[in-house]
């Protein structure tokens, strides 16, 4: 009984090591569990894979290190099916300055892998004050909003930007965010200009986004690293997505195991104290 | 009185009711006045980062100066915003510069270094509050839980009992996000939705005017 009793109160530092065993292992012993993909991935897949290379990809790195984990698989993920397709890609980060140093590396690296040229193919055009403006006058005029690119190049002398006049060239905005970034794509974009929007969300957030998604404002979700990792089987291109899904899915599992203990304390305890 | 509250009343007053009307009323003029507003909007805001980066440099500056408390903290925030500029200014802010060596090593990784510690404080917190002591208790334990599986693919694994034909964890975790949730969230929305209205039309009418400062 005294022993039920203990469950109750685990001294932290046992969760800490046990939640530290489970989430560092499986980075070295992969068991491979099978990754089931959700409607609202598949749909974001769907779409972009319907896309020509024609067809221009807007991306919003909206988010910061803190998020980073989770966010940038999302952002390899969709970038990768972008580039396989030869859809043309452009990113920004509309509302989160720190995104910069997040998002632009990956970009570059991700260029150089399958041979795309900076310009032509894809564009960065950073951060600019603005936020929510920006959306909007993205819907009247492209260039005038953004004016240059990260690295100072006028847009009008980009191939790739030349053309773009407002949301009508652009087939879709993907917001990554760590917050709610994307309800002002939806409320600015979407509501005025019926640009077809995507959203990454983190899983603390994707559960905000059901209604939106239900109602037709978003073409789809990813939501968490699951999102990211159901993306990258979609793709056939597993990386960081899947391999943290199998750390999260041991960590899940120890802290049911450890809320299952606490209970059996907690009723060992209360059934003690009634005697 | 006149330049403190009557000017900003008429400005939110005569903004708020030409912005209404020229969403609902598409014209030539709708248009350049949209995109008007677009660009002064634009411009205050720039104007609000440089007195955002005046602000800091001024506020720092007199902790020092003052040695106030932690003053030491102040110092070392305008060494290391002087570092940024400087990098950036001499390096260049593209991949593989100074600048963003610097953010990647040091920003990101205390950023995420210190977030992921909620991982474990979470963990911890999860084992001590999730008692059932009540069915309400035992209803929120349960759907964690389910969601907790459901949002993993170890969750797949372990159902089992979908050769039975029933719905398998992820399935169950599916259906508490589209069903109770949505219509908890929905509820939330439209709540908010309609309390931001009403907000907006008291700020344009001067109903509510606590945005003016204290008198």
């Amino acid at each position: 009984m005294d022993f039920l009793a203990k469950l109750e109160k685990v001294d932290r530092r046992i969760i800490y090591l046990i939640i530290t065993v489970a989430v560092v292992l499986p980075f070295f012993f992969r068991m491979g569990l099978p990754i089931t993909i959700s409607p609202e991935v598949k749909s974001v897949y769907d779409y972009i894979d319907g896309l020509t290379p024609s067809d221009c990809v807007f991306i919003s790195g909206d988010y910061d290190p803190q998020v980073d984990a989770e966010l940038s698989p999302m952002f390899d993920a969709i970038v990768r099916h972008c580039f396989e397709k030869n859809v043309k890609v452009i990113v920004a980060n509309v509302f989160n300055l720190q995104g910069i140093g997040l998002v632009e590396p990956r970009l570059k690296k991700l260029a150089e892998e399958y041979h795309k040229v900076y310009g032509v193919d894809y564009a960065f055009l950073g951060w600019k004050i603005g936020g929510s403006l920006l959306i909007m006058g993205m819907g009247e005029s492209f260039k005038k909003t953004w004016e240059t690119d990260y690295y100072g190049t006028r847009l009008g002398d980009m191939p790739i930007t030349r053309n773009i006049r407002n949301y009508d060239d652009i087939s879709l905005v993907a917001d990554l965010t760590g917050g709610g970034a994307y309800n002002a794509w939806i409320v600015y974009a979407y509501v005025q200009y019926h640009q077809k929007i995507a959203a990454g969300i983190t899983a603390v957030m994707a559960a905000d986004a059901y209604p939106q998604l239900q109602a037709g404002q978003l073409i789809g979700l990813l939501g968490g690293l699951r999102g990211a990792a159901e993306y990258e089987q979609l793709i056939k291109h597993p990386a960081l997505g899947s391999v943290g899904m199998e750390a999260q899915s041991w960590a899940h599992i120890a802290i049911i195991l450890f809320i299952i203990l606490g209970n059996i304390g907690y009723y060992a305890v209360k059934r003690k104290n009634k005697k | 009185m006149f330049w403190k509250k009557k000017v900003p009343l008429l400005i939110v007053f005569i903004m708020g009711f030409v912005m209404a009307v020229q969403y609902f009323v598409p014209s030539d003029f709708s248009k350049k006045f949209y995109d008007t507003y677009i660009d002064w909007a634009i411009v205050i805001g720039i104007f609000g980062g440089v007195l955002g980066f005046f602000s800091f440099f001024r506020v720092h500056i007199h902790k020092v100066s003052k040695q106030a408390p932690n003053w030491q903290f102040s110092l070392i925030s305008i060494l290391c915003a002087l570092l940024m500029i400087i990098a950036a200014l001499l390096g260049g802010r593209g991949s593989g510069s100074l600048f963003m060596k610097l953010f990647l090593y040091t920003s990101a990784a205390i950023n995420a270094t210190v977030f992921s510690l909620l991982a474990f404080y979470i963990s911890s917190a999860a084992y001590r509050a999730f008692r059932a002591r009540s069915t309400q208790a035992l209803a929120l334990l349960l759907a964690a839980v389910i969601m907790m599986l459901g949002r993993v693919p170890i969750g797949d694994s372990i159902s089992f009992w979908t050769a039975w034909g029933w719905p398998s964890i992820n399935e169950i975790s599916q259906w508490i996000l589209n069903v109770p949730n949505l219509a908890a969230k929905r509820a939330i929305i439209l709540g908010v939705g309609l309390g931001s209205l009403l907000m907006s039309l008291k700020i344009i009418l001067g109903i509510e005017r606590t945005y003016l400062g204290s008198e």
